[in-house]
Parts: C-alpha cells; structure tokens; sequence
C-alpha cells in the first residue's frame, strides 16, 4: 500500500484516447501524483491488480468492453475509489456505475480545476472513513452533533423528522459523493421503496428548507439531476489547491 | 326460497337488443284483417299528430285507392315524389328509397308493407326498402293486412281460396317496435262496401263476391286478432324479463321441423313457425338429402330449397345435412342442438318394401323426443312448376342423366348381341350357361347405363331367353313349367345386380364429384398460399373461380384509405357496379343475383371476409345462374371466397411486419449512426478542451518574469471555443435524437424547484453579472417529468436570457399552477424580441438576429420545444408587460399536472408534526417550522 500521503498518492487511468489519458497525466503529475495508465479494461484490470493505485479514473467506453464490467470485476476484490469518465448525455450510463460501486464521475468535457476538486475529494474521503469520523459534523451552516442529535443552523436547533435524520445521516456519511436515488431509498427506507423516488424528492426537499438558506438554490445538498444527490461539505472553489 | 331470477342469457338478449334498437329507427306497423279497415287513415292521423308534436314527418308513399277520407287526411303531410322505374318499356311510379334516405326525416310514412317493387329497384320487397331507412336511424308507420304474413298465408288462401303472393316474414313483423291492431266489425265493414268507400264502385262489386264474405271477413278478423294477442304476449314476456318479475320460458323445448322432399313441406314449415310462436321457443328446419335425394331432378331439388329458404324468413334456424341416414342425421342435429320436439308431415304409412318409416326409426333411436306428425295441407298451385331454364344445372350437376336415353337403346342392343353371340354357342353349351350370358349383359349394362337400363336389360334378357332358347323356340310359350323358375330368378337376379350394380356406380360418381371439390379447393388453397403479390392473389383468385364455377369473376379491393376499388379490366363489364359491391362490403353480406339486394342485378357479390376484417368484394357472373343454388356449388364458392380473403389478409399483414421491419433497420442504423458520431466527435473535443484547459493552468501558473499575457490569451480562446463547440454538438445530437421521435422519457414525480437548483448550478459562470431571481409559487404540487431533460429547458431558457441581455439585467424563474398545467416562466428586462418573430424563434437554425455576434446555431429553442412537446406540454414566448411594451421577453412552458402518486405514509410525517422527545432528533424552543 501507499503511504496515505496525498503527496505521494498514485492514479490508475484508464481511457482509451491517448490525448485525454496525457491531458489527464499531466494534470495529475504536476500535483506530484504518481500515474499509471490503460487503454483497454484487461491491461486496466492487471495494472490495478499489480499497482493497487488509490484512485482509477475510468472511461466508461473503451473498445474491449464497457466500464461497469470492469467495476464490477474491480469491486470483487478491492475498495480502491473510482471516478468515471462519461459524456453529458448519458445519465445512465452514470447511474449503472454508480450502482455498480464508482465514488464520483466527471462529465466530458472537464477542465483542469473540475479534474483535480474531484480527485482530491475522493482521496480525502479515502483517508477518512465514515465510521470513525468526529462525532460533530458541519457543513455550511449547519453543524450535527451525532452524539446528542441535534442539528443546528446558524446557531438555532432544527428539528428533523426520524426519516429526514436518517436521510441526512446517509448524506453525511458519504459526503462529497454521488449517491444514486435507488441508494438512498435503499439505505433509508429498505430495498421495497426502491423505485419510489418521490417519497425521497419529498423529504429532500423538506431538508432544504430546514437546512438551506434559499432551498432553490442549495449549496449543500446538491441535485444532481436526473442521477441523485451529494452533499458538499466544503465547496470547491472555496478552498483551491488546498491538499 | 328460489326466488324468481332472470336468465342471464336472456337478459343479455336484451341489452344488445336495446343496445342496437338505440341506434335503429322505430318501426310502428298498423295491422288490420283485410283492406279497407282503415289503417292508411289511421296511420295518415297518427303522422300528423306527431308532426303536430313538431316532429318531421314525410309520407313515403300512401295509395288512397281514391278514398276521399284518406286523400283529406294527406293534404297537408308533405309528399316524397315517387321515383319512376322502367319496368316492362314503360315507366312505372316506385317508392324512392335513396329520396327519402337523402331526405332523412325522423319519421316516414310508408302504406302497403308487403308491397313487390317494381323490377330494377334496390330490394324486391317493399319491406327490405323499410329495414334499410330503419337501420339509417329513421322511424318509419306502415300498414299490413293479415294475409300478407308469411306464416298465415296457406291459412287465409284457405278461408277465401285466394293465396297472395306479396308475404312479408314473420320475423320482420316480430321485430316490429310496435303493432296497433285496426279493427272494424265485418257488417261494418261491407256497408262501407257497398257505400264505395272502400274501392270504387266498378271494382267492388267483384271484390264483393270474391273475398268480402262475411265468412271470410269474420275469419280474417279473427286471425288478425289472434296474431295480435299473441305479438302482445311477447311483449308481456319481454316486460317481465325486465322487470324480472318470473322467470323466462324454458329453451330446452325448442323445436325441429324435418324438411322432407315431398310436396306440400311448405304447409309443415308453416305450422312449425306458427306452433314455435305459440310455445315462445326458437326453431330449427332441417332437410336431410341422402344420396338417394341427390338424385332427384332439378326442379323438385329447387324446390325443396326454396321450402328451407322459406323457413328461414319465418324465423327458423336452417340446415342442409348431408347424410345416409335421415333418421340418425336428425337426432344427431336434434341432440346437437338441444331440440326435444320434432314436427314433420305426416305420411301415409310405408309399403312393406320400403322398410320402416322415419317415424317409426326416430321413436327407436331417441326415445326422449316428442314427435309431432303434421297434416297434409291445402294442395294448392303454391308450387311454382319447374321450369324450363333448369336443364343447364341439370346437365353440369348429374352428367348421367343425359346418358339416359342412349342407355334404354344399348340395353336392347345389349339384348340383340347377347341373342346373337349366344345362338351358335347353344350347340355346345347348356342352357344355364346361356342364362349366365343374359346375367352378365345386364351386369355390363347396370355398369355402364345405371339403373332403368339395367331393369329395362333384366326384362328383355329374359324375354329373349324365352323366345329364342327355351323349347318351344321362337314362341314365348313354356312347354317345361322348371323354366319359369328359371325366369323368375333370373330376373330377379338381373334386377338385384343391377340396382346394386347401379347403387355402386352412383356412390361412385358421387364420390369423384366431392373429390374433384376437395381437389379444386386444395388447388386454389396451395395456389394461394404460395403468391407473395396482391395482384397475383387476385389474379389466381379470379381465374380458380372462373374456372370452377364457369363464370366472369372479379375482385374489387381496398385502397390505403379503405376505399373500395374498381377491379382491373372492370370497364370491358358495364354491368358490373362499384356501387353494389360498396354496399356488399359495407353490410358485410351478399348482393346481386340471386339474394334479397339488387337480384336483378347479372353479377352476385360476395364480401372477402377475412378474420380481422372484410378485405374486399368478389363478384362473379356465372355463366348459369341456377349453378349458385345448389347448395353444395354455392358452399364450395363460400369457401372460395374465404381462402381468398384469408391469402389477402396473408399479404397484408406481410406488407406490415415488412414495413416494420424496415423502420426497426433504419431506426438500428439511426441510433448506431448517433451514438458513432457522439462517440468520435466528442473525444477529440474533450482531449482538446482539457488540454487548452491545462495549457491555461501552466502558463497562468508561471512566475512573473516568464509569463507570456499573449500565449494564455491565446489559450484561453482554445479553451472557450472548444466548449462552445461541445455545447453545439451536444445540441445538435439532443436535436437528431429528438427528432428520431423515440426518445424514451425517464418520467419521475418530482418537484420543479430541484431542477431550477441543478440548471442554475450548472450554468455556474455562464450568469455572472445576471441576478437571478427565483420566484416559485408555494406549496408547489410535484409533476411528472424528465429530470435531465426538463433541466435542459430551463439550462436552454435561462442561458439565452443571459446571453441576450446586457449584464446587470435581472433574470426571474417564476413556476405557478395554471389549470390543469404547471406553469414555468424565465423572463428577463432585457431589449426584448423583435415584433412578429415569436413563433419563428422555436423553428430549427432559427436565430433572433441572424448576425448576431452571439455564438449559437438556432437550435436550443428549437431543442426546449421538442421536449416540452414530448411532455405533453407547450412552449411560447411573450413580451413582458403585454403588447407594446417592448420591454424584456418572457419565455413560458407548461408540464401537465397528472395525478401524483400516493405520498409516504402519514405517520412518518406525524413526526414532523407531532414530535415526541425521545424519538425527536432536536427538541428546543428554537425549533424552526417549515
């Protein structure tokens, strides 16, 4: 394993146009990372296996097969934090790899700063994993004290139904990262609401307006349309470059 | 404790009954027993009182048979004019069915029900021209004398001894809506006789002495009343199934009446409808044909048909069955059929040569069944003779008969031969070998000629026998009495070989006929089956017909829009009528020769039907119209007609499932083509987006001295052209796939105000120096749309009102609940939109200001407008502040609203409103309510 130094973390891309796998290396590099790259998902399944990277970047269209079946193959036997790579209109395709155990994705086109706010975030939450947390949590404005179950914004308690506790409870535990409408209804209301993303739209939209100072345009818990939601603990252009 | 239920069976009789007279005019007919009772009045009275009611009323046609009551009565009811119809070289006055069902009044009045059109009208019985207003929704009066009805018709020829040949069937009167009796006493009834009101003067004395007997007017009167009384049961039986106050007449009692070839069947036919009227139960007319009845003449087998045909119009169910035994074909068809009463003629009782008599083997064979034996009727001339013009279907169905003639000559030369051959022979040989020579000949001539030849050989043989071998010879004297032994079983013998010899060869010929039917259907049916082109259907179709039915034969088809076609080659046929064969394939039955539609017509017009619907019309012209009587040619036509509808429903359905799979292989092709062209043309732009982007980063990350202001300039603009260029292509793939019209929307219920965030969100920089205000309606309920896509509308809505406004303008998202629709406004204060471009703005490549310097193609309106239509929605714009005040555009669209799902169960919101402190997370007095 690598030591889990940011400094010294090492990146598995997989993508099959050279262009985008050197746009990508460079970005990375010249943070200091170590880079590894594949083409196809057999030379991305060995590489992950022999290099055991903190983090794969993967295309979700390479030319020997498609990016969930390396997901699934990858998540047999290792934890490692994934990002997908996936074009704007094909939300899902996003979902399935959500689904199927990716952390975060990354539309086509990206620039540099969209690139490394991801990966870093990723990383961090690698470091960092839920269960032994801090038992206060903040984000915005609202801080959660898990100890006492009080959830306060801007200094005045909030009172949060059993449900929408959870919900946010759910969110927390994976901040920063995507969660797809079928894993939160799993996670909070069990595997028969499944299919019910109404009940989730309804009580997320009770949370904004608790938790959010104008719940049309959240900052922290973010919609992601059409694929789910995440929660922004810090957001990103506040703090640049920060490791 | 049963209490009374109805028969659901009934009950639902009875619904479609109501179901089809809803739509079908009414029909009132005013019955009386004879002419001149007064029904034209009456039903001339209750016209008018009725148009009194304001209803619109037209007199059909009326005779006043220069009644002056009757002729006040018509003065002021406005009159159809009669068509005039070429009959006979001169032009004869006919009610005008297509002027009154032009016309269409609500109610028609139409006198004399059983009246004969004049030849060349559409139906040949005034009372079918009345069946078709009635299907066209209009009520119609009318009148009917009580010996104008079918199954009454023998029993008034018999009290007056004049039979009508103007019948109108029993079931039409029972299907009428209404029946009002108009009665007059019979004294009464002859003083105005005498008093010329009834007829004019001149007539009425003949008509006096003939039928207006007081005799005969009580008779009829009677009758009349009778038939009356019970159309009025019927009707009490009808109310109380609806109102199911007792239960309905028992079905098991139904009736068969056996049709037998004998003269005078019309006369049981006629007393198996009247007595199943009578029991209220439904009935059957059968009529057996053994081989042995196949082969009776033309004319009597015609006329045995016309007897089923009869019963048919009397309201029987009919069937022909072809069988050995008649006796087991109708307890077969009675056991079937769940019949328990068989009436059929009485006979006089068999000779001892013919076996035992039906009735006898129908009590040994099924026991259960009542037998009801019928009386010989009144022998009148009912029985048309056969006429003349039956040869030809004579000839084609028994091509033995023609034979006949010719047989009787080779038995007596078989005869001579015989005599001739056997005289030298008799020096060496004994005498029953002669005797065996004669047997033979009459074997060879049962053979070849059948069964009078044969009997004809028998006698001569034994004659000859007699002359010219037995002592004395040359006399027909017997000198040893052994010989008329002899005789006697040789001609016996003769005889019996013959007939069976005879039998054989019929069975024979019989045989080879259904095969060479089963033959010719199998032929036309493989035929069929292999075309692959309508055109070749219609083709092999028409020729199998022409071929096995010896007549011009024509397919009419339906076009793409369902109208029905003239045939190829139909102008060398001025006979044949597009017109007829519409109405065949409207009515879904058979017209023109020889059925009750246009019989006069050359041609007869079957409808193609098929199982899924009815796929043309086939009209034919035989070459001998008595060919289609015969029963097993005209079922052999049917079934012709129905592989030829099937092979043209084949073809359709094969055109189908080929178009299909065309537009499946484009639509393939589409999407592989799409999903190709999004594939290679937006990597290379990402490459080149995010390797401009890291070009940005190294140069603007670069210490102070080395910095190059010109290079990262330069960078930049690769940077936002290469965006720009993604985001075109992104909207012209969106637009293609749109366009594909299968763009399968992800429907979720959601709230509108998550995807207002996530467009705002996405948008990021794209509105700096845009204020936007978002201003939605509370308590907003969820729709169900398209996340992603419905983001993209406002994404599209909001960018363009930010691109075309100067910075600092003020954006506004507004979303309310209009109707039965969500809508959402993006309005801005902006210059506004030109005047009169509104509509054109949402067209494809369509821009505000063609030369603007603001990047875009034209399609992101046109893009909005696709998806907003794919909800079910609509997109416009308007300027803010009504017309004139050319001041900022604001940009609407609506979602219908639906009906939301169920919502989470309540107790799970309980919480929220009922919170308990050690379930509640927070319990503070601090505790902010939504």
């Amino acid at each position: 394993m690598n030591p889990a130094s940011a400094a010294t973390a090492s990146v598995l891309v997989v993508e099959d146009d050279p262009q985008i796998r050197r746009f990508v290396r460079s970005a990375l590099e010249a943070q200091h990372w170590l880079v590894f790259e594949a083409a196809t998902v057999a030379q991305g399944l060995v590489e992950a296996g022999t290099r055991h990277p903190d983090l794969v970047i993967l295309d979700l269209g390479l030319p020997d097969g498609d990016g969930i079946g390396f997901l699934r193959d990858l998540r047999a036997w290792s934890n490692m934090a994934v990002i997908v790579l996936s074009a704007r209109t094909h939300e899902v395709d996003k979902i399935a790899a959500l689904d199927a155990g990716a952390d975060d994705y990354l539309t086509k086109p990206f620039g540099v700063g969209e690139l490394l706010a991801r990966v870093r975030a990723t990383l961090r939450r690698g470091q960092r994993p839920g269960g032994d947390g801090e038992p206060v949590f903040a984000f915005g404005d609202v801080v959660v004290d898990f100890t006492t179950r009080r959830v306060r914004r801007a200094g005045v308690e909030v009172h949060l139904t059993p449900i929408e506790y959870r919900l946010l409870g759910v969110l927390i535990a994976n901040a920063g990262r995507v969660l797809t409408h079928r894993m939160l209804l799993h996670e909070v209301w069990g595997a028969a609401y499944a299919e019910r993303t109404h009940y989730l739209r309804v009580y997320m939209g009770q949370l904004r307006q608790k938790l959010e100072a104008d719940a049309a345009r959240p900052v922290g818990l973010v919609t992601e349309a059409g694929i789910g939601y995440r929660l922004v603990a810090d957001p990103p252009r506040a703090h640049p470059g920060s490791g | 404790m049963a209490a009374p239920r109805p028969d659901p069976d009934a009950l639902l009789q009875q619904l479609r009954d109501q179901a089809s007279r809803e739509s079908r005019g009414r029909l009132r007919i005013y019955f009386g027993a004879s002419a001149g009772v007064g029904k034209t009045w009456a039903m001339l009275d209750a016209g008018r009182q009725r148009r009194g009611d304001g209803v619109d009323v037209v007199v059909g046609v009326v005779e006043t048979h220069g009644r002056v009551e009757t002729a006040a009565q018509l003065r002021d009811l406005s009159v159809l004019p009669p068509a005039q119809r070429e009959a006979r070289g001169r032009s004869r006055p006919e009610f005008d069915l297509d002027g009154a069902l032009a016309r269409h009044p609500a109610l028609i009045l139409v006198d004399e029900f059983a009246h004969s059109n004049v030849a060349g009208s559409r139906h040949p019985k005034r009372w079918q021209d009345v069946e078709e207003l009635l299907d066209h929704g209009i009520d119609v009066y009318t009148t009917l004398n009580v010996q104008h009805l079918e199954s009454l018709n023998d029993v008034v020829g018999g009290i007056t001894g004049i039979r009508v040949h103007e019948t109108v069937p029993d079931t039409v009167f029972d299907a009428a809506d209404e029946v009002v009796l108009v009665d007059t006493p019979a004294d009464e009834l002859i003083g105005r006789l005498r008093a010329g009101k009834v007829y004019l003067p001149a007539q009425a004395e003949r008509a006096a002495q003939n039928f207006f007997r007081k005799g005969n007017l009580m008779a009829l009167r009677e009758l009349a009343l009778r038939r009356t009384a019970d159309r009025i049961e019927d009707d009490v039986q009808v109310y109380r199934v609806d109102q199911a106050i007792a239960p309905v007449w028992k079905t098991e009692a139904a009736l068969l009446c056996c049709v037998g070839p004998r003269d005078g069947t019309d006369h049981v036919v006629r007393s198996a409808a009247r007595l199943a009227q009578q029991l209220a139960v439904a009935w059957h007319a059968v009529y057996v044909e053994t081989p042995a009845l196949q082969r009776l003449d033309a004319g009597r087998r015609e006329r045995i048909l016309q007897t089923v045909k009869l019963a048919e119009t009397l309201g029987a169910t009919t069937a022909v069955l072809a069988a050995q035994d008649v006796a087991t074909a109708l307890v077969g068809h009675a056991r079937h059929h769940n019949l328990s009463k068989l009436l059929m003629g009485r006979h006089p009782a068999p000779r001892w040569w013919q076996g035992k008599g039906i009735a006898t083997r129908l009590t040994r064979l099924a026991p259960e069944f009542d037998l009801i034996a019928v009386g010989a009727g009144l022998r009148a001339g009912a029985n048309p003779p056969p006429a003349a013009t039956h040869a030809a279907a004579v000839s084609a169905e028994s091509p033995g008969a023609t034979g006949r003639a010719p047989g009787f000559l080779w038995a007596g030369f078989a005869c001579a031969v015989t005599t001739a051959v056997a005289t030298p022979l008799s020096r060496f040989f004994d005498i029953p070998n002669i005797v065996m020579l004669y047997l033979l000949a009459v074997v060879g001539i049962a053979v070849r000629f059948g069964r009078g030849p044969a009997v004809l050989a028998a006698f001569a043989n034994v004659a000859a026998f007699d002359y010219f071998f037995v002592e004395p010879r040359l006399s027909f004297a017997v000198a040893d009495l052994q010989y008329l032994l002899t005789f006697g079983v040789m001609l016996v013998v003769g005889l019996v070989t013959g007939q069976l010899t005879a039998g054989l060869r019929f069975q024979a010929r019989i045989a080879t006929r259904r095969e060479s039917r089963s033959r010719a259907l199998f032929e036309v049916a493989r035929d069929l089956s292999s075309v692959l082109a309508t055109e070749q259907c219609v083709e092999v179709a028409e020729q199998a017909i022409s071929r096995e039915f010896r007549a011009k034969a024509h397919v009419f088809l339906l076009d793409l829009d369902d109208q029905l076609q003239a045939p190829h080659g139909a102008e060398a046929e001025p006979t044949l009528d597009l017109g007829t064969a519409r109405w065949a394939l409207d009515r879904n039955e058979a017209a023109g020769l020889g059925t009750g539609t246009l019989p006069g017509s050359a041609w007869l017009y079957l409808p193609l039907k098929a199982p899924m619907r009815t796929r043309g019309v086939l009209a034919l012209q035989p070459a001998a119209p008595d060919l289609l009587l015969v029963p097993e040619q005209r079922h052999q036509l049917e079934t012709f007609a129905v592989l030829s509808a099937i092979a043209l429903e084949r073809l359709h359905y094969v055109d189908v499932a080929r178009d299909a799979t065309v537009q499946m292989e484009s639509e393939r092709l589409r999407n592989s083509l799409l999903s190709t062209l999004s594939h290679d043309l937006r990597t290379p732009l990402a490459a080149l987006y995010g390797l401009s982007d890291l070009l940005v980063d190294r140069l603007g990350s670069a210490t102070t001295e080395d910095r190059n202001d010109a290079a990262l300039e330069l960078a930049r603009a690769i940077c936002t052209s290469a965006r720009r260029m993604n985001a075109m292509v992104d909207n012209l793939l969106e637009m293609a796939k749109l366009q594909s019209g299968r763009v399968r929307l992800d429907r979720q219920w959601q709230p509108l105000e998550e995807v207002v965030g996530s467009a705002l969100q996405d948008l990021g920089a794209a509105l700096a120096g845009h204020a936007v205000d978002i201003r939605l309606a509370p308590s907003l309920p969820l729709v169900e749309f398209d996340a992603a896509l419905i983001e993209r509308v406002l994404a599209n809505l909001i960018e363009n009102a930010a691109k075309y406004t100067p910075p600092g303008s003020r954006i506004t998202v507004a979303a309310k609940v209009e109707g039965t629709d969500l809508q959402v406004a993006v309005e801005d204060d902006g210059p506004g939109l030109p005047a009169g471009r509104e509509e054109a703005l949402f067209q494809k490549f369509t821009r505000g200001d063609p030369e603007s310097s603001i990047s875009g193609v034209g399609l992101g309106l046109a893009i909005c407008r696709a998806i907003v239509e794919a909800h079910g929605g609509r997109i416009w714009v308007e300027p803010v502040g009504g017309e004139g005040a050319r001041r900022g555009a604001r940009f609407c669209f609506t979602l219908p609203l639906g009906t939301p799902p169920p919502m989470p169960d309540p107790e799970d919101l309980e919480g929220a409103a009922l919170p308990e402190p050690s379930a509640a997370l927070a319990v503070g007095s601090g505790s902010v309510t939504p």
